[in-house]
């Protein structure tokens, strides 16, 4: 059964690494539904976060895939209970809004929203959250004339990870000899 | 990414002092070093400086001009296939950067190491679509181990580097490396270069677990029907003697995959034949009956496994692999064993007990006699006046030796000449398996010939695809390569053709060739050659082609309308394999 995961790449920072995990996926016809590019906390190291929905098995695969390119430190695949994520939206509203003021402050602090230009004409809110969460303000917005709209990539933080500096420490220890790879790792990775 | 260099004074030999040389200067000097000796390639305009350059370098690199860039890279893969070094490919951009991704995805999935240079426009007019100017990074990611642009000619040595340790390590495989003119012109102080040999994001074996080579040696210690399936991997792993320990101490059957053949002799006692489509009938009916499947550097490709849902269910399996993304990938190992098979095989032959599995190998050779009288017998030893394919290969290989490389091109006569040419020593046949690419023969062979110039080298090509190459007649000319080219023309796209008979009706829809005189062709060229289509005019012609010094064509004509058996239709499980 497909169900939603959340990737996480660590590369060198590199051109054209972008290229080389996107054709894993459309090769595939698997559509990416979201993808961050970002720094670690490891310098000269990037992170991707990518979101796709799959079957688990596919998902060993494609992990496999993604770790055999020659820029691929390291890539983990969680489900969303393995994680801590987050996603952005942007709402742009008509100011016509502020005239039922109240409710808008209600339910503003309900969803963490907040406002984050105030123009004569319009008004742009930011709420960071969940999907469900950024997803019930698009509906809460449309009454009062949603302009324009936009959610950012996930960003997620692995629950049992001690960050990245030990692994890399690892991988430059290995120095040319066959090293600590992927698979140990790996499969304690996606338990 | 660092590249840590490990300092040994024998890998730089030339202590000189830095200097000032050009990018395209640097380009040669790395290739020497790397102990490249032969260079196939075709110039053009976003080249020119490292061609101008080679110029000066005829004493130190042999450069083959060929004549059309897709069969540069098939010759420096057969190059590769044969003695194991990485071929070497010059291109210019645009067309001659595109003619090469039939070649590249051929080496790709066929690990293959080669490292292909190609030319690009300055780097200043990157994106204007310039003249010949293509994206031939993005082009090619999806069929390059790894590949690169280089803009300035700084990054040269360290990217050449890695190139070359990036293609032959590990799983081997193409790399490509894209230069802008103005890094090759750009004059830079050239240090003395280091071989790269360590890449930190990149892991060329997986460390070995031995608790699986003990699980695995526990599973084959009680195994009562044991069977081996191996691949190129033992090729590649240069592990042909750790694997003939291992299944000589186990006393297990092997069969190989189009790409294995020829790692194991021919008449080793231990050698059960071709898994897949076209391959034997006792490895395949066996495949599902053996209670242990252990699979050695293969990566069970649908012609090797047929219906997957009907492919060795009952046995367990373990599986031998360098690249762990193929673990898994098609069937389920229940015992993974990672790593180099020239590693893992040592360990696992330790642990293994001698055994003795003659009543189940006397199953194989059962069904190989059901399969010579069904179907063997007939296409070696044929009633009629007409040639069969299987008798012509037959014979050609007694006449070779079966010491001489084959290099088969793609279709019917390639899987007769997998079933019927026997070989005693490893790298001796040269095949396009995985991609399938008609017209690879014939430049594969030119490289073969230049890989192992002292081996005889028969390139075994159809009508069909030997017109898709046969323009590298004038490589042959021009190089006097001595390949002996056996044409097998049956006057028709062979293998389609027998599709359409046994799956469309008969319906032979446009695969019905017409063909050139082959001998006036070849004469055009200054290449020797005779036609034959009977059995007596056969033997002489193959004596005199093996005999005659140079080059030499041979065309054969064969029954038009043979098939190739046995085979596993697709769709069906490899026990559904039909003989006839």
């Amino acid at each position: 059964m497909k169900k939603e995961y959340t990737i996480t790449v660590y590369t060198e920072d590199r051109v054209g690494i972008v290229t080389r995990i996107a054709v894993i996926f459309s090769r595939r016809k698997i559509n990416i539904q979201q993808l961050n590019t970002s720094p670690s906390e490891v310098e000269g190291i990037h992170r991707f976060t990518i979101v796709i929905e799959e079957t688990e098995e596919n998902m060993q695969k494609l992990i496999r895939q993604i770790e055999k390119q020659v820029e691929v430190l390291k890539a983990y695949y969680h489900t969303n209970e393995e994680i801590i994520w987050q996603e952005m939206a942007l709402y742009k509203v008509s100011s016509e809004c502020i005239t039922e003021k109240v409710k808008v402050e209600r339910l503003l602090h309900e969803y963490g929203a907040r406002a984050i230009a105030i123009r004569k004409d319009y008004i742009v809110f930011e709420v960071t959250g969940h999907r469900e969460e950024t997803e019930k303000l698009i509906r809460f917005f449309e009454p009062f004339g949603l302009v324009e709209f936009v959610r950012g990539a996930r960003v997620a933080i692995l629950k049992t990870s001690t960050g990245f500096h030990e692994k890399v420490k690892l991988f430059e220890e290995y120095n040319g000899l066959p090293n600590a790879n992927s698979v140990q790792e790996h499969e304690v990775a996606i338990q | 990414m660092d590249v840590t260099v490990k300092e040994n004074p024998a890998e730089t030999t030339q202590q000189r002092t830095s200097e000032k040389i050009s990018g395209s200067q640097a380009v040669l000097e790395i290739l020497i070093a790397e102990n490249i000796k032969t260079i196939f390639g075709y110039p053009g305009g976003a080249i020119m400086p490292i061609y101008d350059a080679l110029y000066d370098y005829n004493d130190r690199l042999d450069h083959v001009l060929v004549r059309h860039e897709q069969c540069a890279i098939h010759a420096a893969q057969g190059f590769a296939r044969v003695n194991g070094d990485t071929g070497v490919v010059f291109a210019t951009s645009g067309p001659g950067a595109t003619n090469l991704v039939t070649g590249l995805a051929d080496a790709m999935i066929d690990s293959t190491p080669v490292v292909c240079i190609t030319g690009q426009v300055y780097a200043h007019l990157l994106g204007t679509d310039a003249f010949q100017e293509t994206d031939v990074v993005n082009i090619t990611t999806p069929v390059t181990k790894w590949n690169y642009q280089v803009t300035d000619a700084e990054e040269i040595p360290e990217i050449l580097s890695r190139a070359f340790y990036i293609a032959k390590s590990g799983r081997p495989g193409p790399v490509l490396i894209d230069i802008t003119k103005n890094a090759q012109l750009q004059l830079f102080e050239f240090k003395p270069y280091k071989k790269c040999t360590y890449i930190r994001s990149y892991r060329p074996k997986p460390i070995v677990r031995e608790e699986y080579i003990r699980e695995a040696a526990e599973v084959i210690n009680g195994a009562k029907k044991p069977f081996v399936i191996f691949g190129q991997g033992v090729i590649l792993g240069n592990a042909e003697n750790e694997f003939c320990d291992f299944i000589e101490k186990t006393g297990i059957p092997a069969a190989w995959t189009i790409l294995g053949l020829s790692a194991l002799p021919t008449h080793h006692p231990l050698n059960v034949g071709m898994l897949g489509m076209h391959g034997n009938y006792g490895p395949n009916v066996l495949t599902n009956e053996c209670d242990v499947l252990i699979a050695i550097g293969m990566r069970f490709d649908d012609r090797v496994t047929g219906r997957l849902d009907k492919y060795a269910r009952q046995a367990k399996i373990i599986h031998l692999d360098i690249d762990p993304s193929e673990i898994d990938k098609n069937v389920k190992a229940d015992i993974p064993v990672w790593g180099d098979c020239k590693e893992t095989l040592p360990l696992l032959t330790e642990l293994v007990n001698k055994r003795d599995h003659s009543e189940w190998l006397k199953k194989f050779r059962e069904l190989q006699q059901k399969e010579f009288e069904l179907c063997i017998d007939a296409e070696l030893n044929p009633d009629g006046p007409i040639l069969t394919m299987g008798e012509v290969i037959k014979f050609v290989n007694e006449c070779a030796g079966d010491d001489a490389v084959i290099v088969s091109d793609v279709g019917q006569h390639q899987m007769v000449a997998c079933r019927y040419a026997n070989f005693k020593q490893s790298k001796s046949h040269v095949t396009s398996g995985g991609l399938g690419t008609m017209g690879f023969g014939l430049p594969a062979a030119i490289g073969a010939k230049l890989g192992a110039p002292e081996r005889e080298v028969v390139a075994v090509v159809g009508d069909g695809g030997f017109q898709m190459t046969l323009q590298e007649l004038g490589t042959i000319m021009q190089n006097n390569i001595a390949v002996k080219i056996l044409v097998l023309n049956n006057h028709f796209l062979g293998m389609v053709r027998q599709w359409q008979q046994l799956f469309n009706e008969k319906r032979y829809s446009f695969t019905d060739i017409e063909s050139p005189d082959f001998v006036t062709l070849a004469n055009a060229y200054g290449i020797q050659s005779a036609s034959v289509e009977s059995r007596e005019q056969l033997k002489k012609a193959v004596q005199k082609m093996i005999d005659h010094k140079g080059a030499y064509l041979l065309e054969v004509k064969v029954g038009k309308e043979n098939n190739v058996f046995p085979m596993v239709p697709q769709g069906c499980s490899v026990s559904e394999i039909r003989l006839f």
